[in-house]
């Protein structure tokens, strides 16, 4: 381990993790500063003036711009935002706003700097959805453990309150909301969107049967209601104050603007990076200068995560791809939530394998039995393997389970030297929501792959003689 | 009757009174109950049933889903240490085992002397800073043994910690329970008002105005 707390060059002290990378900050722009989260920076780096533009247009060419601009959802799933607005039935009102803010995929850390380091962008993004869609309140839902996120964004609402920015006749318009900040108690699963409308009710967090798919038609209260990222929201007052096109001009076509990522694990320089989406690959990111700076050590790469602990994973094959929803998709896995854990050659992948496991096994609500079962039976089974006592047996037993979570060939990526193909994302599922399935992807990845590490813990207990073992 | 404090009482209404419906005030009156008292007591729990109109045993059903409320007393402190794949990676279940050690104390158990909760928690979002633990949800970064025993010789001397944690984060160490040092205010002039969904019908006035002033103009 490091000697203390260090902070190397192209790091930003006050914003942990916050790596300086030269290329465009649509959404980390005011970091650099050290009181980025006050109003009085803000409004001295153009806060709120996504907010007035978006004031003197209609609400519908407000949602039109946010529509061009393919804003594609930051949570996990991808979906454009625009369009999601969209799915609102028409003429029925109140409608809300629930801002997701319950960031917990392993590996994801990104919506709690957004929160700490601007939370007016955060407010500022709230308000304009809110104004598009004609939405009569916005409740921010923030992780219970992120007690500092909590204040900044407490701070800088009652700051913004007391500046007209929010409430009644907002800067002297008949737009009228207010946000009520909100904050959870620990479950990962809140993250899900119908989850967190559940436990914004007052409920235990267990996701909704679906359909309906989208809150959007039936959501708070039975509302039409948006959910929407962090980040998703971030990503507004820019695109209001420079336009959709301008913001096409960044990232590719299916997938414009920057996004953060963060890169944690066995690399020289992890940290929280704005990258554009489809023009940097996984190389350029883990080795370029200005970004990760290689593997630790001069170690080699023995596998990465692309997009949080629910993603399958991915290895030295795949590093050309460029960070873009499809093309990682069809590659096998996902970019999720822009968190990639990079895994050097000393890593055992059953131990990997066993901890990503465990927390899904933590953290099932117990809605589904598929899940509930399937997740703490892999767990266990992982964990016998691990300690040396697992059955020759159990490696297909792994793959079973988890084929009643998840049925058919599970997405996992190619390995060309076994002449193995990929099989594309998304998994099905037994489930209501992703959280069993998830629990699949780090064991088919780990045993396509490394399925000699498995059995090896396994043989390795089956030549021990008996005799031996009753006299250690 | 009367758990809260007149202070916490009225803040308690203030809170109902931002949401539609009552119910959805259950985890942050949890919240503050936990907050008066480090954690939270059956007594509590039906000054909550009252106050939002559900009955006790659903403030329970809906608190015992959550890990971050106690129903029973822990230290001043909580401890979370990270042991989640990113932390792992880089030395966060050897972090757990000094903390153990050295307070003595395994996951989930409190000292002898009511001072610290140890908890091996899934991740925290600190990935890219692990390995990484939390003490009562403010954040220490890359940390190491050395810093552990540090914020424990300050927190045992009644000396703030939060600034070892290289998370951009100063000030005082909050007793556990509190989150947030400050609290979202509504000025009552201000406020927009809730809308609940039993108030049907119309769509909200910016939308149908601002339709109005297109079409004349």
């Amino acid at each position: 381990m490091a000697d203390t707390n260090p902070s190397p060059d192209g790091y930003v002290e006050h914003a942990p993790g916050y790596v300086v990378n030269g290329g465009p900050t649509l959404l980390t722009s005011r970091f650099p500063f050290e009181d980025s989260y006050t109003l009085e920076r803000s409004m001295q780096t153009g806060g709120y003036v996504g907010l007035r533009a978006a004031l003197a247009r209609t609400p519908a060419e407000v949602h039109d711009e946010v529509r061009q601009a393919t804003l594609l959802g930051r949570g996990g799933a991808g979906f454009p935002a625009g369009v999601k607005w969209g799915f609102c039935p028409e003429g029925v009102w109140p409608r809300y706003l629930v801002v997701n803010g319950d960031e917990s995929e392993p590996g994801t850390y990104k919506d709690r700097l957004l929160m700490e380091r601007d939370p007016h962008q955060l407010i500022e993004g709230c308000l304009i959805t809110c104004y598009a869609l004609g939405l009569s309140q916005c409740f921010l839902y923030v992780r219970g453990e992120m007690a500092l996120a909590q204040e900044r964004i407490a701070v800088a609402l009652n700051e913004a309150y007391e500046a007209d920015l929010i409430g009644s006749n907002i800067l002297g318009s008949d737009f009228s909301v207010d946000i009520v900040l909100h904050w959870g108690a620990g479950a990962y699963i809140v993250g899900e969107e119908t989850a967190l409308i559940e436990s914004l009710e007052g409920n235990r967090g267990m996701p909704r049967l679906k359909p309906p798919y989208f809150p959007a038609a039936i959501g708070l209260y039975g509302q039409p209601t948006i959910v929407n990222n962090v980040e998703t929201l971030s990503n507004l007052p820019w695109i209001m104050e420079n336009g959709a096109d301008a913001y096409k001009g960044y990232g590719s076509e299916a997938s414009p603007g920057t996004r953060l990522f963060a890169v944690s694990g066995h690399v020289q320089r992890p940290g929280v990076y704005e990258v554009e989406q489809g023009v940097t690959t996984f190389r350029d990111l883990f080795y370029g200068d200005n970004y990760c700076q290689g593997i630790r050590d001069g170690n080699e790469l023995k596998m990465f995560i692309p997009g949080g602990g629910s993603a399958p994973w991915f290895f030295g094959e795949h590093l050309d791809l460029p960070l873009e929803a499809r093309g990682v998709s069809e590659a096998g896995s996902m970019l999720g939530s822009g968190a990639i854990v990079v895994m050097d050659e000393t890593t055992d992948a059953v131990k990997a394998c066993l901890r990503l496991v465990r927390f899904y096994a933590n953290e099932s609500c117990g809605k589904c039995a598929p899940c509930r079962e399937g997740t703490s039976w892999e767990h266990k089974i992982l964990q016998r393997i691990y300690d040396g006592e697992g059955r020759p047996s159990d490696i297909d037993l792994l793959l079973s389970v988890g084929n009643h979570i998840s049925p058919g060939p599970y997405p996992v990526a190619s390995f060309d030297a076994a002449d193995l193909e990929a099989v594309p994302f998304p998994p099905a599922q037994t489930t209501i929501c992703p959280l069993g399935p998830s629990a699949v992807a780090p064991i088919t990845s780990a045993i396509r792959r490394f399925r000699h590490e498995f059995e090896a813990l396994i043989t390795r207990r089956d030549s021990i003689p008996v005799a031996a073992e009753a006299g250690a | 009757m009367g758990y809260f404090s007149d202070t916490n009482q009225s803040l308690a209404l203030e809170i109902i009174g931002r949401y539609p419906r009552p119910k959805s005030a259950v985890i942050p009156l949890l919240h503050l109950a936990q907050e008066q008292e480090g954690w939270v007591t059956r007594e509590a729990m039906l000054q909550i049933a009252d106050l939002t109109g559900v009955t006790p045993a659903e403030v329970l059903g809906t608190g015992s889903f959550y890990e971050m409320f106690k129903f029973h007393p822990v230290g001043r402190y909580m401890v979370n240490v990270c042991t989640n794949i990113s932390c792992q990676l880089l030395g966060g279940e050897e972090l757990l085992d000094h903390v153990e050690s050295t307070l003595g104390a395994g996951a989930g158990d409190t000292t002898e002397d009511g001072m610290f909760t140890v908890e091996d928690v899934e991740c925290v979002a600190a990935c890219t800073e692990g390995p990484c633990f939390t003490v009562n949800y403010r954040y220490f970064h890359r940390a190491t043994p050395g810093v552990f025993d540090e914020v424990v010789a300050d927190l045992r001397e009644g000396r703030s910690p939060i600034q070892r944690g290289a998370a951009g984060d100063s000030g005082d160490m909050p007793e556990h329970g509190r989150l947030g040092r400050v609290r979202q205010e509504i000025p009552a002039g201000r406020r927009a008002g809730v809308v609940p969904p039993e108030q049907a019908g119309e769509q909200p006035v910016w939308l149908s105005s601002t339709a109005e002033v297109d079409t004349s103009g």
